[in-house]
């Protein structure tokens, strides 16, 4: 049985939503009632059947609906996609990443034929089927990174790796909370890191870029990264500040259920094998609190991690204007009772 | 080897002599399915089951990455080496079946460079052949300088030679031909990438030359070939697992640490990758440090050793692992 995609909005009258089972499978970041930065990497595994590490690249019942807002947000500005001359062939790296990993995790929505170079991609749910030689980027529409990105859902930057660094040299990023590839392409793994507070002192940035610089292939890594946006916006981009940083004011206490949402990113690492490049794919998975909270142990661990966040990270991730409003409606559905350990709901 | 690298289980499906001390080996998967696709520069490392003792060494793989029906390595056979270049001369035969690593790549083509200037010495051809191969399929600019000790050492020189013509020069120790260094670093167009593989004196005077003549070193990649260096035993102390080793002459004291079922990360065990870094916990002795990875001062130090290659003289040596 194949998913079922949603029709659905990500601006304007903001249809989105999750169906009961999306709810469920919802990647909930905080293990325990408080929260502090930490090398959070673990090895990139299949998860539990239903999760949303079903698949190592998760496909779900917005995927529809995400590829047409991308398709709006690259039409507004080309600028969201870009890889620098060196990148091509990462691009391809990526290309088949992507293909081979749909077509294995949901056969029934995609198909990937190969005929030596010549290769065959069906992709059902947008109505695609190309035919294409695999490494010549005449035979394709766009350029590898940007046809294939086109069709996944998630953010990607693609790494060069050199001098014992990471260089954002290509990517296409049209889901961000808040940050601009057109801004960071070029920069290293510290440079781009920057305006993060209190991570530097920890030496967490080190560590992680050791880490990331000895990815292996058919090794891949992950971890989760959390954020809070208001109205379930996929564009939070500092190009378009303009339209959602207002959104800000306008939490109320009577609409803090429908308007602020949880957002997950569900970060992997991958290398590439022809390009030896990394991969990053930034998965984003967005939550109304409305939703969020059918979930009694989600809802008082929440209550806790707001109302306990170190006051930087709470200006860092935005939330300082609304904060108060959210505990405080947050603080009605905690009881006091001690929360159960893990990540997923009771 | 859990913790190193992800397996695959090959069979060795050809064993072909190329001159009097290097012969080629070819692997393709058990299975039947294709070879995972690398990168020029790439290397595997190959597990030897040598009676009780297992080795594993790296080395570059060589054929096309645009072919990953099988892998092919060539190696240098080393008659006062540790054991493992003669293990795979005497012992690895057509139809074995053997586990390497999956392909890393420490030595990776700058795929900015305008042109990619290569410098081989010896054994060191090996990674280029990759390289080389990968930037041909790409109409990549590159020009190949190798050095071996007389033409009948030349190994693959020929192929080279046939494949790539002009952009490839040799030079013969035996017709005292020499690189006319400086002026080839002097005359390069500017974006040209520089890449050194072969012996460690090799290596060093193209580097310091290179650095004197202004190349930026973002410009210049260099791989050594460094084998653990057989020594005097010594005792280690591994304070985590508890347990107290010895190693060998001819061991390293990372192959001691997994003989004794600790279980270490590694990737390239040749001193440059910085995976199997160990802190010192105590010592009374000296450090025969012959790492690339670690700082002097982290040398100085005596708080840290890479158990890959580096070794151990003295009274008592207590690790975290």
């Amino acid at each position: 049985m194949g998913i079922t995609f949603r029709k659905e909005t990500f601006r304007d009258d903001f249809t989105f939503k999750n169906s009961p089972e999306h709810i469920r499978r919802f990647p909930f970041p905080f293990h325990e009632d408080s929260y502090m930065y930490a090398v959070n990497i673990e090895p990139h595994v299949v998860g539990p059947k239903g999760s949303v590490l079903e698949n190592l690249i998760d496909v779900d019942e917005h995927y529809v609906a995400e590829m047409q807002d991308r398709a709006l947000v690259l039409a507004e500005d080309p600028l969201r996609c870009q890889s620098l001359p060196h990148m091509t062939l990462a691009g391809w790296d990526l290309l088949e990443l992507l293909m081979e990993q749909q077509a294995l995790g949901y056969p029934e929505h995609f198909t990937l034929a190969r005929d030596g170079d010549r290769w065959r991609w069906i992709n059902r749910p947008l109505g695609i089927d190309d035919t294409f030689t695999f490494g010549d980027t005449s035979t394709l529409p766009y350029g590898p990174m940007e046809y294939i990105t086109r069709q996944s859902q998630g953010d990607f930057c693609i790494l060069d790796q050199r001098d014992g660094n990471l260089w954002m040299d290509a990517g296409m990023v049209t889901t961000q909370a808040d940050w601009s590839l057109d801004f960071d392409i070029g920069m290293n793994f510290f440079e781009w890191h920057a305006p993060v507070p209190l991570a530097h002192e920890k030496g967490i940035f080190t560590r992680a870029l050791k880490f990331l610089t000895n990815i292996q292939q058919g090794k891949p890594a992950r971890r989760l990264n959390w954020t809070m946006t208001i109205n379930p916006r996929l564009d939070t981009s500092p190009e378009n500040y303009h339209k959602w940083g207002p959104d800000r004011t306008t939490v109320t206490p009577e609409n803090v259920g429908d308007k602020v949402h949880l957002r997950v990113e569900l970060q992997s690492f991958w290398r590439l094998p022809r390009s030896n490049g990394i991969v990053f794919p930034i998965r984003c998975y967005l939550i109304k609190m409305d939703e969020l909270v059918t979930q009694p142990k989600w809802a008082r661990r929440l209550h806790r991690v707001i109302r306990d966040l170190p006051e930087e990270l709470a200006t860092y991730k935005g939330l300082t204007r609304y904060r108060p409003t959210l505990v405080e409606w947050l603080s009605k559905l905690d009881d006091g009772s001690a929360t159960s350990p893990g990540f997923g709901p009771d | 080897m859990s913790t190193g690298t992800t397996r695959l289980d090959v069979v060795v499906s050809d064993v072909v002599p190329v001159n009097e001390l290097v012969t080629r080996f070819h692997f393709r998967r058990r299975d039947g399915e294709l070879l995972p696709t690398f990168s020029g520069g790439a290397h595997v490392v190959v597990e030897m089951r040598d009676g009780e003792r297992t080795r594993l060494n790296p080395y570059s793989l060589m054929g096309s990455p645009l072919d990953t029906r099988e892998y092919t390595i060539s190696v240098r056979r080393d008659d006062v080496g540790r054991g493992g270049s003669l293990f795979m001369h005497r012992s690895v035969k057509p139809g074995l079946e053997m586990v390497i690593s999956y392909p890393v790549n420490l030595f990776s083509l700058d795929l900015r460079a305008k042109k990619h200037l290569m410098l081989a010495g010896g054994i060191g051809i090996t990674p280029f052949m990759a390289q080389t191969a990968q930037l041909a399929g790409e109409g990549g600019n590159f020009e190949l300088h190798y050095t071996c000790r007389t033409a009948s050492l030349g190994t693959y020189a020929d192929v080279l030679r046939e494949r790539y013509d002009r952009r490839i020069r040799l030079y013969h120790d035996d017709l005292d031909e020499r690189i006319d260094l400086d002026r080839l670093l002097s005359t390069q167009p500017l974006g040209t990438h520089l890449y050194v593989c072969g012996p460690a004196g090799m290596i060093n005077w193209v580097r310091d030359r290179a650095a004197d003549l202004g190349w930026p070193s973002e410009a210049v990649h260099f791989e050594h070939f460094a084998a653990p260096q057989p020594g005097l035993p010594f005792d280690v102390t591994l304070a985590v697992s508890g347990k107290t080793i010895r190693v060998d002459e001819q061991q390293s004291l990372l192959e001691a640490i997994e003989a004794a079922g600790v279980d270490p990360p590694y990737l390239c065990r040749g001193g440059v990758c910085g995976q199997c870094e160990t802190n010192v916990i105590s010592y009374d002795g000296k450090f025969i440090h012959n790492d690339h990875w670690l700082s002097e001062e982290d040398h100085r130090s005596g708080c840290k050793i890479m158990p890959c290659v580096s070794r151990f003289e003295g009274k008592s040596l207590v690790l975290e692992r």
